[in-house]
């Protein structure tokens, strides 16, 4: 695997360097460096230090590997492929994300998932490891969110206002969220057999990725948050 | 063809930055300005600049004023203000270096000077008041200049510029501060010019500020009951004006004056414990026209100490981390890596929530 050290380069000299090869890169001493990756096809490229904001950025099908934490917008409306974190990332990872994977060992910042969508076979998921902060899954319209609460800093799992605007995909908390005030318009439930059935096909590439104990991840309790029905804004708009 | 400002779409956001040493040690401005480089593309190169507490030991009892003339004639009647209405200790031009990238710059000039204790006493007020409205005075009165630092052993530096290069021209590197904080300015609706540039300070407050205020003018409005004049066409100025109030005319704490300015939905204080409830609710009903909306993040730099701050949304960036006694606050990771690669403990503050960091007492 071929290697840059980005250092202190322009994130448009990085990122023509990127542009110019289909290897597979390594890249050494990255200090925010924008638009890492961004609509990259189908080759593996692995970052360390810290990448800067819109890493990957409509991904096309790269595979992204970060050892340590990433900024904001991370997989920022994201088409396909895998990107993930050995650490914590910043806000609105996966804005508009319709396919593929985002990963993250520890914590995600503010609106993680902010209107992801899934349409046929094309349903993105992301997993955080540690918690999220306020608004996670705001308008979310399709795909998967899935967040473990397997921090230890005894912050909630989640901040304010998870799931406003919600209408379509899915959420699951490993937790009973007793705390957690959710919005009107959506359903919050226990997981059922079903829904744990299909939370570990999600869970088990995660897990394997990060060395985690697939059955004590799963051995907890879990909530799913689905929109109420088809249209549950309805009330919101005037009828014309 | 070269494309002018406003011609093509700069991906920007405002950029900010901070270090302090919490035993009080001095750092050069190097790292801060180190700091800002990963940040370059969050400017737009109209406005860069910087505050740096500590850094005027040997006059630590006066105020230094920090002024910009457009020209000799404003200066020449501002220095017969100054010599009316103060006593005047020590004048001198501000060091610069001649770099390309700075351009156009005024006449810059520092004011070492204190209040007559007669005209105090005479006029029954405290000596932070009288220099806060000479401050006023001069930036409403006396066209073509304005007073762009103005507390004691504290100083801000700013230009029309990217910060790096305001650094280099200032010579920062030849100051010492226990506290920076820094910001590379992307204005968005007013213009790039140099007292627009951040920080904004009034007394040994600073603001440096990412985001855009949308009650502006009702914050503009309510503040200028009390005395304050908006006067440099840019909506952060009135921020620092906001903290200077509630500070240090009402005697707020730096947490009570979050909770005013980022104060959280009525709908989040219901779910508070009552005692934190009740205060939450005092303090938004007293000072509804003094809360922020709209996107911010900023650090308040302080005799002693900084406050970072985001909107109660979070609707910009801000993370936090530690290495030693030094305490690093910057829009991006990279930048606090650029300072300390070895930074620790990492956080990303909620909104509304302040990280607040002190010098150890007797250290500054």
């Amino acid at each position: 695997m071929r290697s840059i050290y980005a250092g202190d380069m322009d994130f448009t000299v990085l990122n023509e360097l990127l542009r110019e090869t289909d290897e597979d890169m390594e890249l050494e001493g990255c200090l925010g460096q924008r638009f890492i990756g961004a609509g990259m096809g189908k080759r593996k490229l692995r970052i360390h230090g810290v990448p800067g904001n819109a890493l990957g950025a409509y991904l096309n099908g790269a595979d992204i590997e970060v050892f340590g934490n990433a900024q904001d917008a991370v997989g920022d409306t994201m088409n396909a492929g895998r990107i993930l974190i050995h650490g914590s990332i910043g806000d609105t990872a996966g804005y508009a994300m319709r396919g593929g994977r985002i990963y993250v060992r520890d914590n995600a910042g503010y609106r993680t998932g902010i209107h992801m969508k899934a349409y046929q076979e094309h349903v993105p998921v992301i997993v955080i490891g540690g918690r999220a902060g306020s608004f996670l899954g705001e308008y979310q319209a399709g795909g998967v969110l899935i967040v473990l609460g397997l921090h230890e800093d005894g912050r909630p799992i989640v901040s304010n206002y998870p799931c406003t605007g919600m209408h379509g995909g899915k959420l699951f908390l490993r937790s009973r969220c007793e705390d957690v005030l959710f919005p009107e318009q959506v359903t919050a439930r226990a997981a059922s057999p079903e829904d744990r059935e299909e939370l570990a096909g999600y869970l088990e590439e995660y897990c394997a990725l990060f060395g985690l104990d697939m059955r004590a991840v799963m051995d907890a309790p879990f909530t799913v948050v689905t929109p109420d029905s088809a249209n549950p804004y309805r009330q919101m708009y005037v009828a014309n | 063809m070269r494309l002018l400002e406003g011609q093509f779409r700069n991906p920007s956001g405002c950029a900010i930055s901070a270090v302090i040493s919490r035993n009080g040690e001095r750092m050069s401005g190097k790292r801060i300005v180190e700091s800002m480089k990963p940040m370059h593309e969050r400017s737009n190169g109209l406005g860069g600049g910087f505050a740096a507490y500590g850094i005027y030991p040997e006059y630590k009892e006066l105020f230094a004023l920090h002024l910009f003339f457009d020209g000799r004639e404003a200066r020449r009647e501002c220095e017969t203000y100054l010599r009316g209405a103060l006593e005047l200790v020590k004048a001198e031009v501000i060091p610069t270096r001649t770099i390309p990238a700075i351009t156009d710059e005024p006449l810059i000039w520092r004011y070492f000077v204190t209040p007559l204790r007669s005209v105090l006493a005479n006029m029954q007020i405290d000596e932070n008041e009288y220099i806060a409205r000479a401050v006023m005075h001069i930036n409403t009165n006396i066209p073509g200049a304005y007073v762009f630092s103005s507390g004691k052993n504290m100083g801000v530096f700013k230009a029309v510029g990217f910060p790096e290069d305001v650094g280099e021209f200032y010579r920062l590197e030849e100051y010492a501060a226990y506290a920076w904080t820094a910001h590379g300015r992307y204005p968005t609706n007013t213009p790039g010019w140099w007292g627009g540039a951040h920080p904004f300070a009034l007394l040994d407050r600073t603001v440096v500020h990412n985001g855009e205020i949308s009650s502006y003018d009702a914050n503009r409005r309510c503040i200028e009951m009390y005395g304050y004049k908006c006067t440099l066409q840019t909506d952060t100025e009135v921020i620092t004006y906001i903290a200077d109030y509630l500070m240090r005319k009402q005697g707020l704490t730096l947490e009570e004056t979050a909770s005013v300015i980022a104060a959280p939905f009525w709908s989040t204080i219901e779910r508070r414990p009552e005692r934190e409830r009740e205060q939450l609710r005092f303090l938004r009903t007293v000072f509804p026209s003094l809360l922020i909306t709209g996107p911010f993040s900023i650090i308040l730099g302080f005799t002693g100490g900084l406050m970072a701050l985001n909107d109660r949304l979070k609707l910009r960036s801000m993370v936090t981390a530690e290495k030693g006694d030094r305490v690093f606050i910057a829009s991006e990771e990279a930048a606090i890596r650029a300072m300390e690669p070895d930074a620790e403990n990492l956080y990303a503050p909620a909104g509304g929530e302040p990280v607040i960091v002190r010098v150890r007492e007797g250290c500054y």
